[in-house]
């Protein structure tokens, strides 16, 4: 069959979502931010949701998400998201409110907000990224760098008794009353990212139906923190940082996961 | 056989060249090109485009959304 | 209908808060300023007006949260005292740097670190010469009674609205605690969403819908070209402000021959040296500077060209508004500050004394 014949309107199967701008991604190649964008978006545009959602920006990577995804967006101080979040929140019940944080910011500098956003059980989705690194100031270390991961602040390899070990997050928040779907997924390969992104469909009805905080970990890549070609980041991301932060369900609907149901 | 035929096209001038729809098409459809993009990355492009079943694997992992994918029944010779 | 009540300034502030119409408040306990969170807490606004009150986990988070809300074109506040202030700056210089409008009550203690639970005025510089970081102003209010305390409520978000900046409160532990008569204006109905639209929708995160672009709230640009052309603009909006919304209040200056400056509870304790000064013949008068950005420098340039040989910056600080008063009288005059510090209130006679041996001699 001739491509002309293919390549048609009515045949069309997959586009980049209309809840994206033109604009171009200002990440490095292979980088898990975009997709973790896209899906975000997609799940937003598939619910109907596009005018009522409102997001919340870090500082970061994607400190710039806002020039990306075509919704009402506010930028917030380092760590703060979950602050901001919690007010628009408030103060607009009627509206669904998201934010997007890398792991310095959401485990670090932002652990306050983040824990107490979750433990009062603000209707939000929370979107956490974490590829173990700080990307954007380039290459130093996060609560997140695994144990024995070189970077520009832990140049012989990070050591517990140096900087303690690499905060989880996830099930951190998990064990707060606040929290109601809790969940750890990538978007490396098709399946996962079909699943993170039903996770984060599901997280936003959830959250617009006011049943308490939504959190979805993306474990993702840093192929220029890391120092890899994305391929090769990817690979390295499903033998180490899946080893230590395992995929799958942590809380559902408000009832913690057996540990061993975890895939 | 496959019943459909799909295809890709890839938005040259935003792709950057990670290579994760290679990795993701699992119908060896795809491969980079040798020349560059105006960014200087080389790019997305089917070197094998009757084995695409328009399945969206590479779109799907595509971070900067470059891909967009066609799907239709085989016509029948 | 107007109510008359007795009640503290902190008290005041709340209530005030409540009767413009505001949509939310978010704070953190601190003394001298806990009355506030205490009086909106038990009056649940949410009952009265819908206004949402919500004690967060920190000063920081507080005003990240008036930002958020902020952003949404809300009408929000927040108040806190000297420590926890220095913890809001990071979240003011942002909201001045994406043009948001605040109110934002500072009840100063004595500081500097931990310091004292006492009044100070010890926080003019971090108030009125930016505080946090990067090029930007706050206007500042002073009130010197609990019925400016409630008047200034509704003053603070129409100067914040007009200009798109936050509004500072400037107050201290004297005010805050003290108890005064209270006169309220009635009480106001809060913004709907399409009036919210209507005044706020070119920039406010309110829901992109399919008729504008969306909106984005940020401080942040990439590129020092724009960057430098934002900066001009707040740069210009500050000057508006300077040529507009100077307030002030005067005391027996039209034949004075020296000037006591004063702001808030320090103008207090300076009427009643002036009452002294003129009962013993001396031809005292008294500016008590209202707004502090901008502040009445074109005023007291006046005074130095009406022949005024000698101005007295009062303030409970080690001389901090005496750099302005200094900077408006230009060398052309004798400019000398008293004050106290570290929570000490000093006494009229003690200015008084002040007056007669730095400036008059």
């Amino acid at each position: 069959m001739d491509l002309k014949d293919i390549i048609k309107p009515e045949n069309l199967v997959y586009t980049k979502t209309k809840n994206m701008t033109d604009k171009e991604l200002s990440y490095c190649p292979g980088c898990g931010h975009g997709t973790a964008h896209m899906i975000t978006m997609e799940a937003v545009e598939e619910l109907g949701i596009t005018e009522k959602t409102i997001g919340v920006a870090p500082v970061g990577c994607s400190v710039l998400a806002y020039e990306f995804m075509n919704v009402d967006m506010q930028q917030a101080a380092h760590g703060r998201a979950p602050a901001v979040a919690t007010a628009l929140s408030r103060v607009m019940p009627e509206k669904v409110i998201f934010t997007y944080q890398g792991d310095g910011d959401l485990a670090a500098i932002g652990t306050a907000e983040t824990i107490h956003a979750c433990n009062r059980g603000e209707n939000i989705v929370i979107i956490f990224v974490n590829n173990g690194i700080y990307g954007m100031t380039g290459g130093q270390m996060a609560p997140t760098t695994l144990m024995g991961m070189k970077s520009s602040t832990s140049p012989y390899g990070r050591t517990a008794e140096q900087n303690g070990n690499p905060l989880k997050m996830t099930e951190l928040v998990a064990q707060l009353e606040g929290t109601y779907n809790v969940s750890r997924h990538s978007v490396h390969t098709f399946k996962n990212v079909k699943k993170a992104k039903k996770a984060i469909k599901k997280a936003f009805q959830d959250a617009m139906d006011k049943k308490g905080t939504q959190f979805v970990e993306i474990v993702s890549n840093c192929n220029s923190g890391w120092k890899m070609s994305p391929v090769k980041s990817n690979e390295w991301m499903e033998e180490h940082m899946f080893a230590y932060y395992p995929l799958g369900q942590i809380k559902k609907d408000g009832v913690l996961v057996n540990n061993s149901n975890q895939n | 056989m496959s019943k459909v035929i799909g295809a890709i096209v890839v938005d040259i001038d935003k792709c950057k060249g990670c290579e994760l729809c290679v990795v993701a098409c699992p119908t060896d459809v795809i491969d980079m090109t040798k020349e560059v993009n105006a960014k200087g990355y080389a790019y997305a492009y089917m070197i094998n485009p009757e084995a695409c079943t328009g399945c969206s694997h590479c779109a799907t992992v595509c971070p900067d959304g470059v891909i967009t994918v066609y799907r239709t029944k085989k016509a029948t010779a | 209908m107007a109510e008359v009540k007795l009640m503290k300034g902190n008290e005041a502030f709340a209530e005030a808060a409540i009767r413009v119409g505001s949509d939310a408040y978010f704070g953190y306990p601190i003394t001298p300023q806990s009355e506030v969170i205490e009086y909106l807490m038990t009056e649940q606004p949410h009952m009265r007006t819908g206004m949402v009150v919500l004690q967060a986990e920190s000063e920081v988070a507080a005003i990240n949260m008036v930002y958020g809300a902020a952003g949404a074109g809300k009408k929000v506040l927040t108040s806190s005292s000297s420590p926890g202030i220095s913890l809001k700056l990071e979240g003011i210089s942002y909201m001045a740097g994406a043009e948001l409008p605040a109110v934002i009550l500072n009840v100063v203690r004595g500081g500097p670190g931990l310091g004292t639970i006492q009044p100070s005025q010890a926080d003019y510089f971090q108030a009125v010469k930016g505080g946090g970081h990067g090029d930007y102003k706050m206007l500042v209010l002073a009130p010197s009674s609990v019925q400016e305390m409630a008047d200034f409520v509704e003053d603070a978000f129409d100067v914040a609205f007009r200009y798109r900046n936050p509004v500072m409160i400037l107050s201290d532990g004297v005010i805050g605690q003290m108890m005064e008569k209270v006169v309220f204006k009635p009480q106001q109905d809060r913004w709907t969403e399409e009036e919210i639209i209507k005044m706020n929708g070119s920039w406010a995160t309110t829901g992109k819908t399919a008729d504008r672009e969306r909106n984005i709230i940020t401080s942040l640009n990439m590129r020092s070209d724009a960057m430098e052309i934002h900066n001009h603009k707040l740069q210009a909006k500050y000057k508006l402000m300077e040529e507009n919304e100077v307030r002030f209040e005067e005391f027996m200056c039209d034949d004075a021959e020296y000037i006591m400056v004063a702001y808030g509870s320090s103008a207090r304790i300076a009427q009643k040296t002036l009452d002294i000064a003129r009962s013993k013949g001396i031809k005292v008068g008294l500016l008590r500077p209202i707004t502090l950005f901008p502040y009445p420098t074109k005023k007291i340039q006046e005074y130095v060209n009406n022949g005024v040989k000698g101005f007295l910056s009062v303030e409970m600080s080690a001389g901090q508004m005496v750099e302005d008063v200094r900077l408006a009288v230009n060398g052309k005059a004798e400019v000398e500050h008293y004050g106290r510090n570290g929570g000490i209130v000093p006494s009229p006679t003690e200015v008084l004394n002040a007056l007669e041996t730095q400036i008059i001699k």
